[in-house]
């Protein structure tokens, strides 16, 4: 690539937060007119890398260019957001920045507001708005509320509001982790447009079928440093994998093995039947809507029930109703033989279930507290000297515990007193299945267990499901990733709209069928005779 | 690494506060330049009246007393993320009580009931009065910065009601002297602190300090009271019952600032007077956030601030008092703006923008 249809251009960057050392050495280079996915695990910096482009921080060392319009590179180490967008660099966050009260296309024009006199020109805004979507197929509906908006919409609302202010060079930081697959689509159509367009894209992603479909380019970057360029059509998962991680890895793409039959043999079994969760038409309210709307299901022991759904379908209020944080308005949850409808976390905690939650950063780990710390959240009670008391904690067997989970479960650094803050989001997410998995229980509600997670972190969390299913006990897994479901799920249970629309056997269930129920579309497939 | 960690968070814990007093030294240089004296005057001035001698040091012991506990009332509460403004009201409250039950007990009730039963009820008094706000926002959500202050007034208005309609000795706005319960004046011990107010209740307060800290950091009860504030949806996730943990700790809460009351009633003047807390209850928010929410913390913040408050007096003859409390502000603003619990506060306060 010549010099001078370089877009961007990143040089020995480094970056550090405190102790942290974000970026070390790492470097960037994209084309103009080019789609190019910047890949790596997570922690390898490149949320990092980006925001130091966009703006957001200055490097502690090293330099960054952009292409003016004449195509010479201008040296902007250091410039504010106001000057990136200026320039048209422009980022769209994995956790949006919208004012949920105001429309979408107030939302668009915010700080760029077209005025006629004091006011502002509502009607021309909507028109911008609407005529901008309209040009890169950005479908949306510019005089609705943010608030109401599906999160897919809420996205294309952002990128609007990107384009809005002129922007030629977009950043998008995991645009899909929210996308159903249809969305994504058309995610991919609209990127291209905009590339065809003059536009060059850069997105950060850890799914390699993503990068695979949609990018040009790739830089994969390891623990903060820039280890591998390529071009797409030269590259296959195989090899980004290995350079994201350092090793060989056994991808997800190696699908469930059908093993229907497990059920059969672990309800049918002579043996004491062991706890498993029923849930019996239940409703859940969260403002005033049925957030879950009458749902029933059952796993047994030795079974994977994966919920299939678009995220915000009732999947996060039917997973905290089972856990005991929100209150049931109708229905019952039973664990094996014990109604728990009412019970609380504690009680439910003690009749055997383990609860891996979908937000690790807000509910999974209190972030200040230490590693051995985190590993007793929940079972605190347990590590009183002395049954029951309120008193001292026994230190001794808070450490011993953090020694032997660390171990078990790979946690790095192996460092008990360091706070959860600073570990990796991968190993973070070891903390919490360490402490979930790591005791006794019968149920396990398995939500989102590998977001945000490298390859080799999800690699060993699902090797770590398998083996509490081999192990007996039940586990309904809810996941965004249909290839997650897929992976492990003996059953699939689709959620749309706060009920369970379809419930296949695994060798039924395949993207193209779950795909349609997840956005709503009844079941047309007839299954195979 | 382990000790570097170590470092690191006591670094994190003495560092805004240096700051703070290096900002507040400097301010207070340029305002006494301002009025035409010489910093270095003025300073030596407040030194020598305060900690050069023994009385004034006895009455900044004095005065430390009720900051620590006022201080461990607001900063307790804030470790469950809570806003105790409600401390000069359950001041008021622990006083009162302490000053009724010396008054209830027959005369010559020996020290070793008598002082306990008055602690016991300064404690409860307190802890009543600081309940409130914790029942009702963990019933209702009533936001305890609103009622928490609120109650101030009320606690304070019905306190003078009684003590005025029925228990003032006449002529004056206080109770009889107590009967029994009275702690000793360190003077009684060591003669040079004659005529100084403080008294038995400083190791009474330095006690309770510790234990607050042991509380806090070695218990079941404080890994779920820090859980809750840190991250309340994660405490309730580890099964803590949130609602609880927030009643529970407004009680220790009040109960502290009550206990703050004692210094004035058993140690100093044995009976209550309205309006003894002197604005203790509030200044014990300006100690928590100098003291980072650690008791230790709590206890040099509170020194810090009675030499600032006795101090005042002492350079009385140079520059106008008000110019302490000028510097008094100065410390609390250059601390608000250099915590990050403030700031953590501040950016929830403004929340609400993400979709």
């Amino acid at each position: 690539m010549t010099a001078s249809s370089l877009a961007v251009r990143m040089n020995g960057i480094h970056k550090s937060f405190g102790p942290v050392r974000a970026n070390r050495g790492a470097s960037l280079e994209v084309g103009t007119r080019e789609i190019h996915a910047l890949v790596g695990e997570n922690g390898a910096g490149k949320s990092t890398l980006m925001r130091l482009l966009a703006g957001l921080y200055a490097p502690d060392a090293g330099t960054i260019e952009i292409a003016t319009p004449s195509g010479e590179m201008r040296d902007v180490t250091g410039w504010s957001t106001a000057d990136a967008i200026k320039a048209g660099v422009g980022m769209v966050h994995q956790h949006f920045m919208l004012v949920r009260t105001l429309t979408v296309a107030e939302n668009v024009v915010l700080g760029r507001e077209p005025v006629r006199g004091a006011m502002l020109d509502v009607a021309r805004a909507l028109r911008d708005v609407k005529a901008l979507g309209e040009q890169y197929g950005l479908r949306v509906e510019p005089e609705r509320l943010v608030g109401e908006l599906s999160v897919g919409e809420a996205q294309r609302v952002e990128i609007l509001k990107t384009l809005f202010r002129g922007a030629r060079i977009l950043i998008l930081d995991e645009p899909t982790a929210v996308l159903s697959p249809l969305e994504v689509k058309e995610l991919w159509g609209v990127l291209r447009r905009l590339r065809d367009d003059g536009a060059t894209i850069v997105l950060i992603t850890h799914k390699l079928d993503e990068v695979m479909d949609i990018s040009d380019r790739i830089t994969v970057m390891r623990h903060g440093e820039t280890v591998a360029r390529m071009e797409t059509r030269d590259a296959t998962p195989d090899v980004i994998a290995k350079a994201m991680v350092g090793r060989e890895v056994a991808l997800m793409g190696t699908r469930n093995e059908e093993r229907g039959s497990a059920v059969d043999t672990a309800t049918s079994s002579a043996l004491v039947p062991r706890s498993s969760l029923s849930v019996d038409t239940l409703v859940v309210m969260n403002r005033g809507l049925r957030a879950v709307d009458k749902v029933s299901l059952s796993v047994a022991p030795g079974e994977i029930l994966g919920i299939a759904g678009v995220e915000g379908n009732g999947q996060t209020e039917l997973i905290e109703a089972i856990a005991g944080l929100r209150t049931v308005a109708e229905g019952t949850i039973r664990l094996g033989d014990r109604d728990v409808t009412n019970a609380s976390v504690r009680a439910r905690t003690e009749a055997g279930l383990a609860h891996i939650p979908e937000d690790r950063h807000r509910r999974g780990l209190v972030l200040d507290y230490s590693v051995a710390d985190n590993l007793i959240l929940g079972d605190q009670h347990k590590y009183a000297r002395g049954a029951r008391s309120v008193w001292a904690l026994d230190d001794a067997r808070i450490g011993a515990n953090a020694q032997d989970e660390i171990r078990r479960f790979d946690i790095r650094p192996p460092e008990s007193a360091l706070p959860a803050r600073s570990l990796s989001g991968g190993n973070q997410q070891k903390i919490v299945i360490a402490r979930e998995m790591g005791g006794s229980y019968d149920v396990l509600l398995a939500s989102q267990p590998t977001r945000g997670v490298d390859v080799g972190a999800i690699e060993f969390i699902h090797a770590q499901i398998r083996a509490a299913r081999e192990a007996g006990k039940a586990i309904l897994l809810v996941s965004a990733e249909l290839s997650e479901i897929l992976a492990l799920a003996d059953r699939v249970a689709v959620m749309y709209g706060g009920r369970i629309v379809a419930t296949l056997p695994r060798r039924e269930a395949t993207e193209e069928r779950l795909g349609p129920l997840m956005t709503g579309a009844t079941d047309t497939t007839r299954p195979a005779a | 690494m382990t000790t570097t960690i170590a470092r690191r968070r006591v670094e994190e814990a003495l560092l805004p506060p240096l700051v703070a007093l290096l900002v507040a030294l400097v301010v207070g240089d340029i305002l006494i330049i301002l009025v035409g004296q010489s910093p270095s005057a003025v300073f030596r001035l407040m030194l020598s009246g305060t900690w050069g001698n023994w009385y004034g040091f006895g009455q900044v012991l004095y005065k430390a007393t009720t900051l620590i506990c006022t201080g461990l009332a607001v900063s307790v509460a804030l470790r469950a993320g809570l806003f105790n403004i409600g401390g000069e009201g359950q001041l008021a409250a622990g006083g009162f009580a302490a000053a009724v039950m010396g008054l209830a007990l027959p005369p010559g009730t020996p020290g070793v009931v008598a002082i306990p039963v008055c602690i016991a009820a300064a404690l409860a008094a307190g802890g009543l009065v600081g309940a409130i706000p914790g029942v009702m926002k963990a019933r209702f959500g009533a936001h305890e910065v609103i009622v928490t202050i609120m109650l101030n007034f009320i606690v304070l208005a019905f306190l003078n009601w009684i003590v005025a309609s029925h228990l003032h000795v006449p002529e004056t706005l206080h109770t009889p002297e107590m009967r029994a319960g009275t702690v000793a004046r360190l003077m009684e011990w060591v003669s040079p602190f004659h005529g100084s107010a403080v008294n038995a209740s400083l190791f009474i307060a330095i006690i309770a300090a510790t234990l607050v800290g042991w509380m806090l950091f070695r218990t079941r009860a404080g890994y779920e009271l820090r859980a809750v504030g840190l991250q309340p949806d994660a405490a309730e996730y580890g099964g803590v019952r949130v609602g609880t943990v927030w009643i529970r700790t407004f009680l220790i809460a009040g109960a502290l600032a009550g206990l703050g009351g004692i210094n004035y009633v058993l140690g100093y003047k044995h009976y209550y007077e309205e309006g003894f807390g002197g604005g203790a209850g509030f200044l014990g928010i300006a100690v928590a956030l100098v003291g980072r929410n650690h008791p230790l913390g709590v206890i040099i913040a509170a020194f810090l601030f009675a030499t600032l408050s006795q101090g005042g007096l002492a350079i009385h003859a140079l520059v106008p008092k008000q110019m302490v409390e000028v510097l008094q502000g100065v410390v609390i603003l250059a601390v608000a703006a250099a915590v990050p619990e403030v700031r953590r506060l501040v950016s929830g306060a403004r929340g609400g923008v993400a979709a």
